[in-house]
């Protein structure tokens, strides 16, 4: 098999980043603005700016400590800058962030200021951002990369060869000893079954099967119509996907024909160990890369019909369509064209090599469409209202 | 030229990969069987949607994928359009 080797950055712990980001981070909503102000103030440093992270509590709280943590964490961020407005939740933060061994710092308002916190963590960050300017390169292989996959906007060109390649590509992927985990728990009803036979053990699948179950009953008991004003969404429809069910069978070509998955993550939940692996998200791109990306993925990969156009600040979001009207018409949005397939031009085999090298140039430092465009979508999945 | 291409051997329906117009001769080829036939476009299908591959009445079920993604609503003749407006989600 081809070797893929890449230059890309071994953190303290050993998983392997893509990107070299010193992260501004906000505890919650009402830091964003001293956030803002370091990451203007500091160059080379990324902000992540969100609307939550006040009075959340139970699983909605555990989930949001999963998600700010793992954004720290993941190994695409050097190091981190935490602004909170109080001391204790922005030092749980920051421990949870030095776990790993990378350099983190925390910043709390109350007692201080805005102005006072930002010279702080300004300091802070400009030590930070000249500190990880100097962290080499190292020669990395692909078996130390975490991908995630999810489409978005698809249409049946998605089924028909965007999907199946991104299956040829994370089939390979995980032959090499790489890690990769898929989900969209709601969008694959109707091919649950497919899914669940798909477990690596009789546990995997039935654990599968009870997150499923789960999703579908809370569809089921909010819904207010058949679901069809918003999955399939009207991009999917226009598209030509009809049902969800038909979705769910485009949407499962994404894991190949033969990859069985080791288990259940929870959402942002970190892989426990390489192989494949299936994680309980919401369909919607950016809560749902969001997620993967809190849980340590180094590169995303989606495959999209009719146009997603979703980014990650953290995550390089690398996209395929197959799609010949998209890829020409938004064609600044798209890495990969794969559209041959559709009229023979190009093998599904062709199309997973070629993706495969997009994500050795993409992990060798290449921006993606959606870095280069600017697109740092980073929303917090909230499970329900705060207190 | 292909036009349409059907995923699975039991597949009722496939999908354009390029816009037909209403009356065109159109290759078809199901890409698990690797058979080729030739089907008459009775309407505009655009690119990305479904034609079908035989008559429907309302109950039937479509099969993409070698799977059951739907139930037939209104009637559908062979060679027409298959979508939002005759089939319906057995879900939700």
């Amino acid at each position: 098999m081809k070797q893929y080797g890449f230059m890309g950055y071994r953190r303290e712990n050993g998983a392997v980043g893509v990107r070299n980001h010193v992260l501004i981070l906000p505890l919650d909503d009402i830091s964003n603005t001293a956030c803002e102000a370091v990451a203007h103030v500091i160059k080379g440093t990324l902000v992540v700016p969100h609307s939550y992270g006040r009075l959340q509590f139970g699983e909605d709280l555990e989930l949001y400590w999963r998600i700010i943590i793992g954004a720290g964490r993941n190994p695409n961020v050097a190091a981190v800058v935490v602004i909170g407005i109080e001391p204790l939740w922005t030092e749980k933060v920051v421990q949870g962030i030095r776990e790993t061994g990378k350099p983190a710092w925390g910043f709390s308002i109350e007692r201080n200021g805005d102005l006072k916190t930002i010279e702080q963590a300004s300091r802070k960050a400009m030590e930070y951002v000249q500190w990880a300017s100097e962290i080499p390169k190292v020669e990395c292989s692909m078996d130390e990369l975490y991908v995630s996959i999810k489409c978005g906007e698809s249409d049946t060109t998605s089924g028909l060869a965007a999907n199946p390649t991104v299956g040829e590509a994370i089939t390979k992927l995980v032959e090499m000893g790489a890690t990769v985990s898929f989900g969209e728990t709601s969008e694959i009803t109707g091919a649950e079954h497919v899914v669940r036979a798909r477990a690596a053990t009789k546990e995997a699948g039935d654990e599968f099967y009870r997150v499923w179950s789960e999703y579908n009953d809370f569809i089921n008991a909010n819904k207010t119509s058949d679901l069809s004003d918003s999955q399939p969404t009207k991009g999917n429809i226009a598209g030509g996907l009809t049902t969800i069910e038909e979705k769910a069978f485009g949407n499962v070509q994404k894991i190949g024909k033969k990859v069985t998955y080791k288990g259940v993550l929870k959402p942002a939940e970190a892989p426990r160990g390489k192989g494949l692996w299936f994680m309980d998200t919401s369909s919607a791109a950016a809560e749902a890369v969001t997620l993967w990306m809190a849980s340590g993925a180094a590169i995303h990969l989606f495959p999209t019909g009719q146009g997603n156009v979703i980014g990650n600040p953290i995550t390089p979001v690398i996209k395929l369509s197959a799609n010949p009207i998209t890829c020409k018409t938004m064609s600044e949005h798209i890495d990969l064209d794969v559209s041959d397939i559709l009229q023979g031009k190009m093998t599904l085999e062709q199309a997973g090599d070629a993706l495969l090298g997009t994500i050795q140039r993409t992990a060798g430092g290449r921006l993606t469409a959606a870095e280069a465009l600017g697109h740092v979508e980073f929303v917090i999945t909230k499970l329900y209202r705060s207190a | 030229m292909v036009h349409f291409l059907a995923h699975g051997k039991n597949d009722n329906v496939a999908v354009a990969v390029v816009d037909v117009k209403s009356g065109e001769a159109c290759e078809c080829l199901n890409m698990e069987s690797g058979e080729r036939f030739t089907i008459n476009a009775g309407m505009d299908i655009p690119l990305g949607h479904k034609i079908a591959l035989r008559d429907f009445t309302p109950d039937d079920t479509i099969i993409k994928y070698d799977n059951d993604i739907g139930r037939v609503v209104a009637p559908i003749q062979k060679g027409r359009h298959v979508h939002v407006q005759n089939v319906k989600t057995k879900r939700w």
